[in-house]
């Protein structure tokens, strides 16, 4: 199980992706995800490719050595579609990726983009059959007339080859763009939202779904805030969270009623008035809600900050970490080059004692709660010798700069880090830069 | 309070930048972001806020001035002893100070007399509970303010009896104050949020003039200094300009009291904005509206 994040040192493990800065577009890698396991690792890119990545059987001569992920799979899951009705184009970029726990030989998946869910099958075929009496080996019927014998197909062993394959396709439950799926415990259903509307789906039915919840107001004039993002508890079936560009975080219980318009608690804190600005909604406005493992609190993140919220405290999160406080100055800036918008994620380590978000510069965050400790590392090409321990980083927010920290007004803001990934046991993490992922593993002594 | 203080950015900037940011978002991949597009209406809502109070509160300051210069030099042609000018001056402070606002009471404190168009307007600035109804006839260029309860009624049947000219005037309705702007020819008036025209009617023309609904009652301290500010603009568009560029306040003054009323302003008045704003704002400006109707 993995320990706590204090005096851990984070090991370079892995990084995939182009090498040099002459990439396209959509290789920018825009979701990351271990499957419950942590066998395998799924990207999703803005072309709308799926690759996936399994751990290696570990190598038994270099116990030091955690196994390495190679890619396993790698798929186009939703191509750009055109909307003709509304004259719009729906991009192919993919959202979010869900696994689904498994419970046979084959994997499956959820990924969708801004209107379109996807159930995919990941499946390994290392065998095929031989010996077919109405085909040759290459397909060819042969003359019916020239067959004299009759004879049982064997199966022989061939190179493995990973097939993936659409299984369900959940079209036309969304206006607005989907932000978020989740998977519900129940194994039967999961959950879409956008930035209106959440539905219920069954796994199995494409066909329909139930909406649980609509903010969309009578008059669109009246609209004040959308749903940023949704999730549903890790254990209990019948509940499930969403967030809101007000910073309001919203827990509703499927029992009480079929619409969960109306909920069963609502997380707030009071905003600070003296630190009220132009961008105080931008700021406040939640990017990510995750569940502890455990179930018991919830993590947020909004633009400057990381809160861990009880589920039975509404009034205020029990812990705030400040990600980046330094940019609070800077906001302005930040909104003129739409830096102000990015929505970062955050993550949960596999015993719910470290938690973990990107900032700018291609630095990623980690905060121990019980050490109460916190963490600043870079993921970046100069960092990537094999098992280099990476060093800790910091940044000066004024006054005289010391040797090793970097000054605000040196920061990258195009090199950021959105999306990252721990590893549901072990201490391995998948950080994704904007196109590269790394993966980076805790020094085994 | 917002600090305006960060970075240096002032409203008037932010404002162009939001608009620009939904003039672009309109061409982006994907369709229109209604999270990001939201999220930018209300840092214009904010930036409007303070633009409109910095502004009017400069407007009030260069008034002030000149009517204190005006009533000085009135005062040294008057009998100091003159019972009219006491009664006014008396008026004056019992309007002012009932508030017990200290700016108030350096107007009042300055121991001149006062018209009473300004009595009436001090009052109004300080938040005073009520206008009373004044026997004078006021300024052709003067509206009363008055606001029906808060409740949005977009689709408002009633309008002003008298006149109906059609001029270059374009009206929208602040859902957020419910204040009703009309934009004349680049002048600011403000008046009742009742008459707000229904949508899609574009050029609605109320007349210049409007009758006072009796028993009219101004609830919101915001409006009221929206409104004698803007009653104050009015009358210093005939006078000496600032040092901006005129052409910028008043295009600046008409988007913002376009945009009024926040995200919901966007989506309602396509129409109104080509008549007012530049051709190449405007054609994208409406067709995202449209967009975001069709949602």
């Amino acid at each position: 199980m993995a320990g706590s994040g204090g005096d851990m040192q984070w090991c370079f493990s892995q990084v995939k992706g182009a090498i040099d800065d002459d990439v396209a577009e959509a290789d920018i890698i825009s979701t990351v995800e271990f499957n419950h396991t942590g066998e395998l690792l799924a990207t999703g890119d803005k072309g709308g490719r799926v690759v996936i990545f399994q751990q290696e059987i570990e190598n038994k001569n270099q116990p030091q050595f955690r196994s390495e992920y190679n890619v396993y799979s790698t798929f186009q899951s939703h191509e750009p579609e055109f909307d003709y009705l509304k004259s719009l184009e729906i991009e192919e970029k993919i959202n979010k990726i869900r696994w689904l726990p498994q419970k046979n030989a084959a994997q499956f998946l959820l990924s969708t983009n801004d209107k379109t869910i996807k159930l995919w099958k990941i499946s390994e075929r290392d065998k095929r059959p031989e010996g077919y009496n109405l085909k040759e080996e290459d397909g060819r019927y042969k003359d019916p007339n020239a067959i004299s014998g009759l004879r049982v197909p064997v199966l022989i062993p061939m190179d493995l080859m990973v097939e993936a394959s659409p299984r369900r396709v959940f079209a036309n439950a969304h206006t607005y763009h989907i932000n978020s799926i989740s998977v519900n415990s129940d194994d039967e259903t999961y959950l879409s939202a956008d930035d209106l509307r959440i539905n219920l789906w069954n796994l199995e039915i494409t066909d329909r779904s139930f909406n649980i919840v609509d903010i969309k107001p009578a008059n669109m004039e009246e609209l004040t805030e959308v749903i940023t993002a949704a999730e549903f508890h890790p254990l209990q079936c019948n509940t499930f969270v969403y967030s809101s560009s007000k910073g309001t975080i919203r827990l509703c219980d499927m029992r009480a009623s079929a619409l969960c318009d109306r909920h069963s608690k609502l997380f707030e804190e009071p905003e600070d008035p003296s630190n009220r600005s132009f961008f105080s909604e931008i700021i406040s406005s939640i990017s990510d809600v995750k569940f502890s493992h455990n179930g018991r609190y919830m993590m947020t993140r909004d633009y400057l900050s990381v809160k861990i919220w009880d589920l039975n405290m509404e009034n205020r999160p029990v812990e705030t970490y400040q990600v980046h406080e330094y940019l609070r100055s800077k906001l302005c800036s930040l909104y003129e080059n739409d830096c102000i918008f990015d929505k970062f994620e955050c993550c949960w380590n596999g015993n719910d004692s470290v938690v973990m978000t990107g900032s700018y510069n291609n630095f990623f965050r980690m905060f121990d709660r019980g050490q109460r400790r916190d963490m600043t590392l870079e993921a970046s090409r100069e960092n990537s010798k094999p098992m280099q321990v990476l060093k800790t980083r910091k940044v000066c927010a004024g006054g005289k700069r010391k040797k090793d920290e970097i000054s605000v007004d040196s920061l990258d803001f195009n090199k950021k880090i959105l999306h990252t990934a721990w590893h549901p046991q072990d201490n391995i993490i998948a950080v994704a830069t904007t196109h590269n992922l790394y993966i980076f593993q805790d020094k085994v002594n | 309070m917002i600090s305006t203080m960060e970075c240096g950015a002032d409203a008037q900037n932010l404002i162009s930048i939001s608009l620009m940011k939904i003039h672009n978002s309109r061409t982006q991949r994907g369709g229109i972001k209604l999270h990001k597009n939201l999220l930018v209406s209300y840092v214009l809502r904010n930036a409007r806020q303070v633009y409109i109070k910095e502004k009017y509160a400069e407007i009030y300051r260069m008034q002030q001035y000149e009517e204190v210069m005006t009533v000085c030099n009135e005062i040294q042609e008057l009998d100091p002893l003159d019972l009219d000018a006491e009664d006014d001056e008396e008026h004056a402070r019992t309007a002012c100070c009932g508030e017990g606002a200290s700016p108030c009471g350096s107007v009042c404190h300055r121991g001149a007399a006062q018209p009473a168009a300004h009595a009436r307007t001090a009052s109004a600035v300080f938040g005073c509970a009520s206008l009373e109804e004044d026997t004078r006839e006021p300024d052709p260029s003067y509206y009363r303010s008055c606001c029906m309860e808060a409740s949005p009624a977009p689709h408002c049947d009633q309008l002003p009896a008298s006149g109906s000219a059609h001029c270059n005037k374009t009206t929208v309705l602040d859902l957020d104050t419910h204040v009703v702007t009309t934009v004349e020819n680049g002048y600011l008036h403000q008046d009742c949020c009742c008459d707000a025209p229904p949508l899609g009617q574009g050029a609605q023309t109320p007349a210049k003039k409007r009758k006072v609904e009796p028993g009219c009652y101004v609830s919101d301290v915001e409006e009221i200094s929206d409104f004698t500010a803007a009653r104050k603009r009015a009358k210093r568009e005939d006078c000496s300009y600032h040092s901006l560029d005129y052409t910028d306040t008043s295009n600046i003054s008409n988007l913002i009291s376009i945009f009024g009323s926040g995200f919901s302003g966007l989506l309602s008045r396509q129409a109104d904005l080509e008549q007012i704003c530049s051709k190449q704002v405007l054609a994208s400006l409406g067709a995202w509206t449209r967009a975001i109707v069709a949602f």
